[in-house]
């Protein structure tokens, strides 16, 4: 259990070079028609290192989306203290514009910051072979398949050139298969062009294979139930029998 | 291809046997052959008084379409401002042409001002309601999206929100062609010297019925006209909403 550790005593080991810091946070949905606040997290600690991979894993409808809006200033907690460097959210779904191809999907950002949309369009044509989308640079979002449209949203996200990228279950719309192969991309992708992610899924395999450290969150409310460090060297293959172990401890603390 | 050939051609059988039939004067109800005759011997008439017609409902319509839209818009944008004025837009759509003709004929001439003005009036509201439905069904998440990407809310409007109104506004107008001819056919009845309103208008005290009728059914001909426009508009402006309809039947 060396590398189970509470919350509490996780945070205050990595306060130099943070990039998102949470204490304390908690946030209630405010009433719907009838009843109370739904409350979404609750006390939340969680401290994620510069250039660090990070996996939030809990069970669906815990409040792991509530925590990324959170991180990136979408929704102010009602209590508790947010640090981030700028974020920026990559949603669940891929939420291409449909009357846009797939650079200036992948530009949007640049020319929300003001780049003109050639100049946009050239800087994210110059990323597309490398993201496997090389011959798909005027294909309407209809036109690609899942796993494209989820790189070209990767693509966006990393183009809106902030530190921290926080992805809500990135492959969640996406078959099994399908879903391996985005992942070890997705890896590889992190490993070329480094930065400070925060990844929310409920794959608990997922989680193994791509992050530093687990945070595993109890059921709604949710509370950080327990932390994971992954101390397994890159490339990693979940067949690999360390990885299968941890994976299967990180099922157990989910499982209560 | 058949079936439509076929439905016209009973109803015009049966029509043709019913006004042959002596049952009503042919200055109340001229048979399609004579309407047909009327057409052929009027054709230089006629189609001078449709381009003038055309030349009015055409821009209406492109009017509508633009009124509708910016107000939709900015109805969308402050949701005080649906209070304040849906009540008074869905009275606006109350208010009998024929009243309000004869005004906007002394405010802006015998030209195409008042028109256009009606035509508008008739057109803008159903163009209103289906852009602010195709507003209101933008999802969400894709506004989050913008907002983390650090989008102004001018930039969400250029980049999503008109784009995603578009395809409404367009189906909106295409509602509105038909009530566009009629709004027309009014607004020459108020004051006009040429177009096909003029002409039913001239005609039927003439008891010239059966040219009545082929004006008719020429301001048909050109709402069939307009409508097909509109959809190959439709089809070349926001392709991905055709798309959208496609999967969803799918």
């Amino acid at each position: 259990m060396d590398t189970q550790r509470t919350a509490s005593e996780a945070a205050p080991a990595r306060t130099t070079e943070n990039a998102v810091r949470l204490d304390g946070v908690s946030f209630a949905y405010p009433p719907a028609r009838r009843g109370g606040p739904t409350p979404a997290l609750q006390d939340i600690d969680i401290a994620v290192a510069r250039g660090e991979i990070v996996a939030v894993v809990g069970p669906s409808g815990c409040g792991k989306s509530t925590l990324l809006d959170v991180v990136c200033g979408l929704l102010e907690p009602d209590r508790g203290t947010v640090a981030a460097d700028p974020a920026v959210l990559m949603p669940q779904r891929d939420l291409l514009l449909p009357w846009f191809d797939a650079l200036d999907n992948a530009g949007l950002a640049l020319r929300v910051r003001g780049t003109s949309r050639a100049a946009a369009r050239q800087r994210a044509a110059q990323t597309f072979a490398q993201f496997g989308l090389a011959g798909f640079e005027r294909s309407r979002p209809h036109e690609l398949s899942g796993g494209m449209r989820q790189r070209v949203a990767f693509l966006r996200t990393l183009l809106a050139g902030k530190p921290v990228l926080c992805l809500d279950e990135p492959f969640g719309a996406l078959d099994a298969l399908t879903r391996a192969e985005m992942r070890d991309w997705l890896a590889g992708a992190l490993e070329r062009e480094p930065r400070t992610t925060l990844i929310v899924t409920h794959d608990v395999e997922e989680a193994c294979a791509l992050a530093d450290r687990i945070v595993i969150l109890t059921p709604r409310p949710a509370r950080v139930a327990a932390v994971v460090d992954v101390d397994l060297p890159r490339p990693r293959r979940v067949t690999d029998p360390a990885l299968l172990a941890l994976r299967e401890r990180a099922l157990e603390v989910l499982a209560g | 291809m058949i079936l439509p050939v076929l439905i016209v051609a009973a109803l015009l059988g049966g029509w043709e046997l019913y006004a042959r039939s002596g049952s009503v004067d042919d200055f109340i109800l001229p048979a399609p052959t004579e309407i047909a005759q009327a057409l052929w011997d009027d054709r230089g008439l006629l189609l001078d008084n449709l381009r003038v017609t055309a030349t009015e409902v055409a821009p209406g319509i492109v009017s509508a379409l633009a009124c509708g839209l910016l107000l939709a818009l900015a109805i969308h944008r402050w949701p005080a401002l649906r209070r304040a004025l849906y009540p008074l837009l869905v009275g606006s759509q109350a208010v009998p042409v024929v009243v309000v003709a004869p005004l906007l004929v002394v405010w802006f001439g015998f030209g195409i001002g008042p028109k256009l003005g009606i035509i508008t009036l008739v057109c803008f509201f159903p163009v209103v309601v289906t852009t602010l439905d195709a507003l209101a069904a933008i999802d969400p998440d894709q506004h989050k999206l913008l907002r983390t990407l650090d989008a102004s809310s001018r930039q969400r409007l250029r980049l999503l929100e008109l784009p995603a109104a578009l395809p409404g506004a367009l189906s909106g107008a295409k509602i509105a062609v038909a009530v566009a001819v009629i709004g027309a056919v009014f607004a020459e009845y108020s004051g006009s010297s040429a177009g096909l309103g003029n002409v039913i208008l001239r005609a039927i005290p003439e008891l010239e019925t059966a040219r009545a009728y082929a004006a008719v059914a020429l301001l048909a001909a050109l709402a069939i006209a307009l409508f097909f426009l509109l959809t190959l508009a439709e089809r070349l402006l926001v392709p991905w909403a055709r798309r959208d309809t496609n999967r969803r039947s799918r």
